[in-house]
């Protein structure tokens, strides 16, 4: 069965389909790219699911759950997280204390209030462990505002990975990194994903990283899919080069 | 704020404050000591405030509305149940405070910034308007007086009667009597800002959207934190009116709303003492410069744009990074 | 019949001056997304800066001559001046900070003029009603109505035309209008947004003060004046939407009726049903009937 489906998924921004009526089913376990130029409709398809924006008609279904309306707080709780493209943190908050938070909220532990939150060595041991998951471990003292785009990066997608939910959505997680840093960063989120078995969706530009690390690939252009298959079913589908990698085509 | 290396310091300095503080009486004249009560008073009131400002990232301008209904709370008290205890006086101070919070903040917190200062400002208005035009309740512009309390339910023997032996109460019992209700606020704020509740109101703080998608209804949150802000205000609310004696429409008006803001800007927001230190210096402010000049709040608007152009850490603020910078360490 | 003619009036009047206050407190939040919480303050200065002027000026006058009333806008220029003076100063330095600053800042603002009015004209109201009654009173039916009343609708239905066509059909209404859209976007454009900025900001305390300069002299200055109406501002953008000038207008005009017949018949609770309308749009469209966010 998919871990997640959308039928029909329609968003309107004006007169524009931002979101055009879209079928879109992922099965537990993959990982898979979503790609497509800007304004494709990629992130705004990751924003209706996630819930960060509301549904204009269609639905969307988790583990055969019509979650098409639930709000965002009943979503994380039936396993759905997400990052984001612009690194979205607690900036005055310790790299330790950003994954803490995603334990304790996990574990329903914030409703705590006459606690010291440090007391907690079950929160702290466990955030430890995945910001060693994530090579962070060395930053756990310092202010998240502090930390280099590529940490940043990787501490957003530690927060959403703290949830452990079974489907993470990633929106373009190596986006204003250097070069050298997307493929170590990729290399850890995969990792992490694989050994956790968590579904994740991958909004990507950069194709060398979505070619290397994803077994399958959605294309999407104004509003609707293009194309979905294999890396070699995209890299040979006429209408993706057309559309898509045209503009990204180099030497 | 890291808990860590910041607070063992700041708690280093504690000891000796409240040795200070348990002494005092004995060391100065009445008079300093009931003045030192009104400002542990509004440090409790400034304890409140900012678990808003500087822990939610919410500035309310209307919390003159919270401590206003626990001072009005006492004097009802006093007036229709004819009761003179302050247990009574602090636990009904805080009951009303938090059951206007609970119902103010469900209409403020869905709204944050502007409307949400907006909101507040006009709520507290509505109370003070209130307060004016039901003056047959209220006691009107005239206010309503509120003799010395018992308190611990008259288990400590108290004064009444001549004013000598009023200012001894207040300036022994009384004083002691907020200096421990002090000392618990300081302890139970300290536990709630540093706890799991506390850490998710900071989330919210730095980031509404990334709280909602750790997990954190914002709302909800938002709410809770506005009520434990009114108990509190509430409570320094009802420990006020026993040493003012009266309680006038006054205290609900915007003026102390904005003074509440003032001195938790002054002390600085952004610390966990930062509050206490600015209510504590801004009474002794005010008390010093209401008898040299009419003209108050310009000088308290002009030390506030100053403190937000040139000083926004605030008092406590500055002196934490001085000190940070001093040791060598780079300020985070 | 008359009576509710004289009662609408009296509801234009108020929505005229409220649309003014409202306006400018929407305009420059539309463009600058900035609440002056001084903003009520512009207006009682405008409203005494007028009164003084055109006292100073009857005391040599013999009588209320018609030149007086060329003095009225005095209070408008008055205010813009100090908004022209005070955005480059006190509030540029603030837009890359947290917000909390901007309101902090505008708040100590609001503490400097309300003393900043007692320090120059006292605690004492002043009032230039000669120039009210000089006017005289127009028959309605069998009632009478104050003739200056509607001098003041007539400025604000004016004002209201006039700001419409400014910013719809002018160079700089368009350039305002990209601003406050997307200020990177007109900036990158080659909009020079400082100068955009100034003048928005000009613009919204001109019309601030020009509401308390018509209406000084049917109700005079007196401190406390700009707070009041700075609260009753935010009940009219609440209700209208921050940054909407039609907003202002509707919401203005729904504050003027309801105030005008709040006073007429349920005097004790007026405020009340004011803040209750304000509650009731807030829960169920919170931006506002024509907000945006």
């Amino acid at each position: 069965m998919s871990i997640l489906e959308t039928r029909q998924l329609t968003k309107y921004f004006g007169d524009t389909h931002a979101v055009d009526h879209v079928d879109f089913a992922v099965a537990q376990g993959e990982v898979l790219a979503l790609i497509g130029s800007n304004g494709a409709g990629k992130t705004t398809l990751v924003n209706l699911i996630s819930g960060l924006i509301p549904v204009d008609s269609g639905t969307v279904l988790f583990e055969g759950n019509d979650i098409t309306r639930a709000s965002i707080h009943r979503k994380i709780e039936l396993g759905i997280a997400r990052s984001f493209q612009l690194v979205n943190l607690f900036d005055q908050l310790t790299t330790l204390d950003n994954v803490a938070l995603a334990v304790f909220s996990r574990d329903g532990k914030t409703r705590r209030l006459l606690t010291v939150s440090d007391a907690d060595t079950a929160v702290r041991d466990e955030a430890m462990s995945v910001l060693q998951q994530f090579g962070l471990d060395a930053r756990a003292r310092m202010m998240a505002g502090g930390l280099s785009q590529g940490e940043r990066k990787l501490l957003d997608v530690a927060v959403a990975y703290a949830l452990k939910p079974k489907l993470l959505f990633l929106d373009e997680p190596t986006s204003g990194v250097s070069t050298r840093e997307k493929a170590p960063i990729m290399d850890i989120i995969t990792s992490v994903v694989r050994s956790g078995r968590i579904t994740a969706v991958i909004i990507e530009h950069d194709m060398d990283v979505v070619f290397t690390y994803c077994p399958r690939i959605v294309a999407m252009h104004q509003g609707a899919i293009l194309a979905d298959g294999t890396p070699d079913q995209i890299r040979t589908n006429e209408q993706v080069t057309a559309n898509l990698l045209g503009a990204q085509a180099g030497p | 704020m890291s808990v860590g290396a910041l607070s063992r310091r700041s708690l280093a300095w504690v000891v000796p404050v409240l040795l200070l503080l348990v002494i005092l009486p004995f060391v100065v004249e009445p008079y300093q000591t009931v003045l030192l009560s009104y400002g542990l008073v509004f440090a409790i009131a400034a304890l409140g405030f900012n678990l808003l400002l500087g822990y939610t990232g919410l500035l309310s301008f209307g919390h003159s509305a919270y401590f206003g209904v626990g001072a009005y709370a006492v004097a009802f008290i006093v007036k229709y149940l004819k009761i003179e205890s302050m247990v009574v006086f602090v636990f009904g101070g805080i009951a009303a405070a938090t059951a206007v919070a609970a119902v103010f903040g469900f209409l403020c917190v869905r709204y944050t910034r502007i409307f949400f200062g907006i909101l507040t400002l006009a709520l507290s208005q509505v109370l003070w308007s209130l307060a004016f035009k039901f003056f047959w309740v209220t006691g009107g512009t005239d206010g309503l007086r509120v003799p010395t309390p018992k308190l611990l339910g008259g288990a400590v023997r108290m004064a009444v009667g001549p004013s000598a032996d009023k200012q001894d109460f207040l300036s022994r019992r009384y004083y002691y009597y907020v200096l421990v209700l002090f000392i618990i606020c300081v302890a139970v704020m300290w536990l709630i800002v540093h706890s799991p509740f506390g850490k998710a109101l900071q989330a919210i703080r730095d980031n509404e959207t990334r709280a909602e998608f750790v997990g954190v209804q914002v709302w909800h949150y938002r709410w809770v934190a506005f009520l434990i802000s009114g108990a509190f205000t509430g409570l320094a609310g009802a420990l006020w009116v026993p040493l003012n004696g009266l309680t006038t429409p006054d205290i609900l008006h915007w003026q102390f709303s904005g003074e509440m803001v003032f001195f938790t800007v002054l002390g600085g927001f952004q610390t966990f003492f930062g509050p206490v230190v600015g209510a504590i210096v801004f009474n002794y402010l005010k008390t010093f410069a209401v008898g040299y000049t009419v003209y108050w709040q310009m000088l308290l608007g002009v030390v506030l744009v100053v403190l937000v152009l040139v000083l926004p850490a605030g008092i406590v603020g500055t002196v934490n990074r001085l000190a940070l910078r001093l040791r060598g360490t780079p300020a985070t | 019949m008359d009576i509710l003619l004289i009662h609408i009036l009296n509801s234009l009047l108020y929505a005229s001056v409220l649309f003014l206050i409202a306006g400018g407190l929407s305009l420059i939040y539309g463009v600058m997304r900035i609440v002056n919480l001084a903003h009520g303050n512009l207006y009682a200065f405008g409203a005494y800066t007028t009164a003084w002027a055109v006292g100073r000026a009857l005391g040599n006058a013999p009588a209320a001559s018609p030149a007086l009333y060329l003095l009225l806008p005095v209070g408008a220029l008055a205010a813009a001046a100090v908004g022209a003076v005070l955005e480059p100063t006190l509030l540029r330095p603030l837009y890359r900070r947290a917000e909390e600053y901007q309101l902090l800042i505008t708040f100590g603002l609001l503490l400097i003029l309300e003393d900043v009015l007692r320090l120059i004209w006292g605690p004492y109201p002043l009032s230039v009603s000669a120039l009210y009654e000089a006017l005289g009173s127009l028959s309605i039916g069998e009632s009478i109505y104050p003739t200056y009343n509607l001098v003041v609708i007539v400025v604000g239905g004016a004002a209201a035309l006039g700001l419409w066509a400014f910013i719809y059909r002018t160079q700089f209404g368009v350039v305002l209008r990209a601003t406050s859209q997307n200020m990177r976007m007109a900036s990158a454009l080659g909009v020079n947004v400082n100068r955009v900025y100034i003048e928005a900001f000009t613009l919204g305390c001109f019309m601030a003060g020009l509401g308390g300069a018509i209406v000084v002299p049917q109700q005079g200055a007196v401190l406390g004046m700009g707070v009041d109406a700075l609260i009753l501002a935010f009940v009219v953008v609440v209700i209208g939407g921050l940054g909407s000038l039609e907003g202002a207008l509707i919401g203005a005009l729904m504050v003027g009726v309801v105030r005008e017949f709040g006073i007429t018949f349920f005097p004790e609770v007026e405020l009340a049903v004011l803040y209750l309308m304000a509650a009731v749009v807030l829960l169920i469209r919170p931006a506002g009937l024509f907000g945006r966010t």
